[in-house]
């Protein structure tokens, strides 16, 4: 048994490395139409810099909107690679091994997307270095009294702990692309993998770093969207001052972020053709995994709601109608199929979790029922302020929709990128668990 | 503490009973504290720039209406929603118990907007315009705001400044009067009333007393600086 685990190991390596430099015409002419896109984006953003953030349609009291949703979205996302590499590492699940890059990946670019978003949203965003606690001759700090500092500083920190935690098993996987490959990428691998032997001593201390910084991370991310979510909830605004908004918006990133890895997993299978290494097997535990997220959400919308419902205060039930019944019904009820009742639906069939294409459906369908979540959590509480006398409604101008379509365009393009660059499943790790199920 | 160093606490109160929803409150403020002209189509947006509104609420039904008017401005809280969530200390209590926002310091996260329960704070989507000859009336006391950033009543700070700095050469207090907003300078009913509340026998003190005094959305624990006087009839 061991001995043919041993005989893979030359054509995991063929097969895992292949995509770094297969270059294929559709690939080339996606790459160039998604920087078409990324440019358009580009540049309607720096028309609304020069001319003012009024290109959007955000009016008082509606002072957060599409960027705001799609920073809490694209940090949401973010959650799907440490949730999935460093609960499932901590947990020592074995499915976890093809899984693991994909989704850590995803989580570094949506984290910077993310970033992009708050800079969409300033008003003034040539000042934005105000929000840095650099020394200066009026001694004027941050003030760390605001939600938003908390969050500022809990993303960072994310960001960095992410990238770190991305870049340790890959030193491994450096090591041997830079054994394989040839010319100036063999010099850039040979920095990257820090001049990695494969010795028994760096073995050890790279698990041991692994061991260290996995549940840290776990840690991190928890607080991260803890504090996305206290950006409303410490807020006086009725609908986001509840104290339940934390944990939701951690389940609610984690839903998001799996739904979006079984669309990365289907995409990577399907693209370099890894059916032997993503395999239905994977789709399935991914499906179990979403079905734990959705009635942990649910259960916390409905907790949440029901309080609304039953203590009928004028200024949150309000913002209940307008959902239900009112001028956000249609996203509402497509939000509530699409995030709830699809997953629960199908992924209970056991021959539905093992269908790839079905679960790459339901993927962008719970990711764009998440995107609408988003927007409806801050838009209708603020059309909607105790005095009623300042209600209105709000959709997205055309300016919002082209730069969050360019921003979508830059992580597509930044993961289509990093393909050609990084091996796209663990190739140690995938071999390590070879061993372990052949021994 | 000696008499004149004492802090000042200034305030006001709104008498709804007297308010006739004229809005020449509206108009002196904009000319005294050179708010920018919204035009038609940022006023059908919900984006006209107004320090202060007349709020219209219809009770009744027709042919039976009466409209209800209720001026709404910066409530100058005590306990500001708006102050501790901006990042940056653009929105900060002065030790006269105003909520200050320093405009060079604004960077347009807009947190303040959205905790203000008043709806209070204006922001400047594009730059500022005024329609010929209205740039040639702009107040050169006060700062013209550019795009990107958070405005909101002052109390007319800068009368508040030149009648303190004034108190202060002749070695007293302000006194009672000496500081009038524009919006309580061109009330015609004298809705308006403007003064120190840390003054006992301020006309602002006695008229806060008032049986018929309230606070709007009290209960939210903002300590507004503004005291409504319920209407009569």
């Amino acid at each position: 048994m061991r001995e043919s685990a041993w005989n893979e190991m030359p054509a995991i390596n063929r097969d895992l490395l292949a995509p770094l430099s297969e270059i294929t015409r559709p690939y080339l002419v996606f790459v160039a139409v998604l920087t078409a896109v990324v440019a358009v984006g580009a540049g309607v953003w720096v028309y609304q810099i020069e001319t003012g953030i009024g290109q959007t349609n955000m009016h008082p009291p509606v002072f957060w909107s599409a960027y705001i949703a799609s920073f809490v979205y694209w940090i949401g996302v973010s959650h799907s690679g440490t949730f999935i590499s460093g609960v499932l590492r901590l947990t020592k699940a074995e499915w976890r091994r093809p899984v693991t890059r994909i989704a850590e990946l995803m989580t570094i670019i949506s984290v910077m997307i993310a970033g992009l978003c708050v800079f969409f949203h300033l008003g003034r965003v040539w000042r934005w270095y105000y929000l840095l606690p650099y020394p200066n001759q009026r001694e004027i700090w941050p003030d760390f009294r605001s939600p938003l500092m908390w969050d500022a500083t809990a993303v960072f920190t994310y960001a960095t702990a992410s990238a770190i935690y991305l870049y340790l098993p890959l030193i491994p996987d450096f090591a041997l692309a830079r054994d394989h490959v040839r010319g100036w990428r063999q010099r850039l691998y040979a920095i990257l993998c820090l001049g990695w032997k494969g010795s028994q001593q760096e073995w050890e201390t790279l698990n041991t770093a692994i061991r260290i910084i996995t549940p840290l991370i776990v840690m991190v991310m928890v607080s991260v969207h803890s504090i996305v979510g206290w950006d409303f909830g410490m807020s006086l605004v009725p609908g986001w001052h509840t104290s339940i908004i934390a944990p939701y918006f951690v389940v609610g990133a984690v839903h998001s972020g799996l739904g979006m890895v079984a669309v990365g997993l289907y995409v990577v299978r399907r693209t370099y053709r890894l059916e032997s290494y993503i395999r239905p097997e994977h789709f399935d535990k991914l499906g179990k995994l979403l079905i734990v997220t959705t009635l942990t959400l649910a259960y916390l919308y409905f907790a949440d709601q029901l309080t609304v419902w039953y203590g009928k205060r004028p200024d949150e039930m309000a913002i209940l109608h307008s959902l239900v019944t009112g001028p956000y019904a249609v996203p509402f009820w497509t939000m509530i199929v699409l995030i709830y009742v699809c997953p629960l639906a199908l992924l209970t069939l056991p021959s539905f979790r093992t269908w790839p294409a079905g679960m790459l459906l339901l993927g962008i369908g719970i990711n764009i029922g998440m995107y609408v979540e988003r927007v409806l959590i801050i838009v209708p509480p603020l059309t909607h302020p105790r005095l009623t006398y300042q209600w209105s409604e709000y959709f997205p101008a055309w300016t919002e929709l082209i730069i969050l379509t360019g921003a979508f365009a830059l992580a597509v393009l930044m993961y289509a990128l990093l393909a050609k660059f990084v091996p796209l499943i663990s190739i140690w790790e995938e071999k390590e668990g070879r061993l372990h199920v052949a021994s | 503490m000696t008499e004149e160093k004492k802090p000042y606490r200034w305030g006001m109160v709104i008498d709804l009973d007297r308010c006739t929803g004229c809005e020449a409150c509206v108009v002196a403020c904009h000319a005294e504290n050179n708010i920018r002209i919204s035009g038609q189509d940022e006023a059908s947006q919900g984006r006209a720039v107004n320090w202060i509104r007349i709020e219209r609420y219809w009770e009744g039904t027709y042919p039976n209406v009466s409209a209800k008017f209720m001026p709404v401005l910066c409530q100058h809280c005590g306990n500001a929603p708006c102050e501790p969530v901006c990042p940056v200390y653009a929105s900060y209590h002065t030790p006269d118990g105003l909520n200050a926002q320093v405009y060079n310091r604004c960077i347009g996260v807009r947190y303040c907007g959205n905790n203000c329960p008043y709806i209070a704070r204006q922001f400047n989507w594009f730059d500022p315009h005024w329609d010929p000859p209205l740039q040639e009336q702009l107040n050169p006391d006060v700062t013209v705001r550019q795009n990107g950033i958070m405005e909101k009543c002052t109390f007319c700070v800068q009368r508040i400044r030149k009648a303190k700095e004034q108190a202060e050469s002749e070695g007293r207090r302000v006194r009672d009067g000496d500081v009038v907003p524009a919006c309580v300078q061109s009330c015609p009913t004298s809705a308006l009333v403007f003064g120190d509340r840390n003054d006992p026998d301020s006309q602002v003190s006695a008229m806060a007393r008032n049986d018929r005094g309230f606070r709007l959305l009290e209960s939210l624990g903002t300590d507004p600086a503004i005291t409504y006087l319920k209407r009569l009839s």
